[in-house]
């Protein structure tokens, strides 16, 4: 496929790892943020390719895993009445809420349709409109534009069977969360190059003032990962902090300015829970007063009543460190023992992008016990 | 559900939301291109959950691949600016 083969050539991978090899003097750590970033890097053992002076942490870009548990009881709650339809991206199925997961509501006869577009739903409430038809909106900066679009279109139509439950979160505050933590080892960010095809990079720019570490827009194929490796690894190594963009067939400065307008149009930023890692202020976004109709939270509170107030996550589930990058998948205890893809612990390991299910995919047990 | 990938339009529509026809190495689905308002038939445009998100640009990517592809044949190539 043009723009994926080429990027994935192996001379130029081989190229690359070496001249980041001769570039390193010293031992730095990097953190890429996105889990489609992960996913590529364990898939394709980059990070066996780097010097042993760099390590590789992954961060906790994955939607599908910080989606924090009242969302996921709710949207299981939903789904359990009987005239709602619920429409989800298809890997927030297996995520364990507190007690059950989607799947489980859809095999005792819930209504739950997985789709690849948001629009879908809306065909779906034209089509039946004596169903109410919920969207599960979850994902990055990526992924709010589509269910702008979805809002905007509803109100269009005069749809009054749609609503959202909004578990939106963008990635800026999640790294100023990590570089603000005492705790922190991070030296040097991979950005989401699709997070910035939508909202372009200049709040990274205030980042890399204020805590001088650098950040690289960065895109998903080995090629690009390894370029964004060494282009981090030539401003550590020269004592600098800025901006750069390794991704740019696909990111401007700016971004996608007609995408943010429908973005703003539709949502305002508000504190949201992060999975595993905790409440982030301003990392969220909920629908506008004047779109409050279309919040199927407060559409339905008589039916969430009692709230979900007092969720608990299984405690053998280490997924706030792995999404930290402090832990690595197979250093948690119950990876590929206890937890697997067929019985998941946490959400870490359903989601495709998800560090552990990558790790239990392409690095089982024995080889990961070679070299992490 | 973050994977967002590259395809070219094959065809648009003129309808409110732009849809059209994205290919991808064969398989043709439809996008919503609105967001991309500059894309014509034949340009590749990244798309993620049914929305064209950017139009790629073909100077830049084949820019990356230059770099690399010549730098290998060169001993000399440490020294490389980076493509940003
Ligand atoms: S391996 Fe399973 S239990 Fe351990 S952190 Fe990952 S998802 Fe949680």
């Amino acid at each position: 496929m043009k723009y994926v083969d080429e990027y994935r050539d192996a001379r130029l991978v081989r190229t690359l790892a070496r001249a980041i090899r001769e570039t390193v003097q010293h031992p730095w750590t990097i953190m890429e943020i996105c889990g489609g970033q992960t996913h590529a890097i364990v898939r394709f053992g980059l990070d066996r390719l780097l010097p042993p002076e760099i390590s590789l942490i992954h961060g906790p870009g994955c939607p599908v895993c910080v989606t924090p548990i009242s969302a996921i009881d709710a949207a299981i709650r939903l789904a359990s009445l009987p005239h709602v339809t619920l429409c989800s991206f298809g890997d927030m199925l297996r995520v364990p809420g507190s007690a059950d997961d989607l799947l489980g509501v859809k095999a005792r006869g819930g209504d739950i349709r997985t789709m690849y577009s948001p629009l879908e739903a809306l065909k779906l409430a034209q089509t039946m409109p004596s169903r109410e038809i919920v969207v599960f909106a979850v994902g990055f900066e990526t992924t709010a534009p589509a269910h702008a679009m979805l809002v905007l279109e509803a109100q269009r139509a005069g749809l009054t069977n749609l609503s959202l439950i909004v578990a939106h979160v963008r990635v800026p505050p999640a790294i100023k969360a990590i570089l603000a933590s005492p705790e922190n080892r991070v030296q040097g960010f991979l950005a989401a190059g699709h997070v910035c095809t939508v909202m372009g990079y200049e709040e990274y720019e205030e980042l890399v003032r204020t805590f001088r570490v650098p950040i690289v827009v960065t895109g998903f194929e080995p090629v690009d990962i390894l370029e964004g490796v060494l282009m981090l690894v030539r401003q550590l190594e020269a004592g600098e902090a800025s901006v750069h963009n390794q991704y740019a067939r696909s990111v401007d400065r700016a971004g996608n300015r007609k995408a943010q307008h429908l973005v703003d149009t539709v949502f305002e930023l508000g504190p949201q829970h992060w999975r595993g890692i905790g409440e982030l202020p301003s990392s969220g976004l909920r629908l506008k007063p004047r779109f409050a109709h279309f919040d199927a939270l407060q559409r339905f509170a008589a039916s969430l009543h009692p709230s979900a107030a007092t969720v608990h996550e299984k405690s053998e589930c280490y997924s706030g460190l792995v999404l930290q990058g402090r832990l690595k998948p197979h250093e948690c205890p119950s990876f590929a023992a206890r937890c697997t893809p067929d019985h998941p612990l946490g959400a870490p390991m359903v989601s495709s992008e998800g560090a552990c299910a990558a790790y239990y995919r392409y690095r089982p047990p024995t080889s990961s016990a070679a070299r992490p | 559900m973050c994977l967002a990938i590259p395809g070219q339009i094959q065809y648009i529509d003129d309808d409110e939301l732009r849809t059209g026809l994205v290919s991808f190495g064969g398989i043709s689905q439809e996008v919503c291109l609105a967001l991309v308002p500059e894309a014509k038939v034949g340009d590749f445009v990244i798309v993620h959950v049914g929305f064209a998100i950017s139009r790629v640009n073909e100077e830049a990517a084949r820019e990356t691949l230059k770099l690399w592809e010549t730098t290998q044949h060169s001993p000399h190539s440490r020294e490389e600016p980076s493509s940003s």
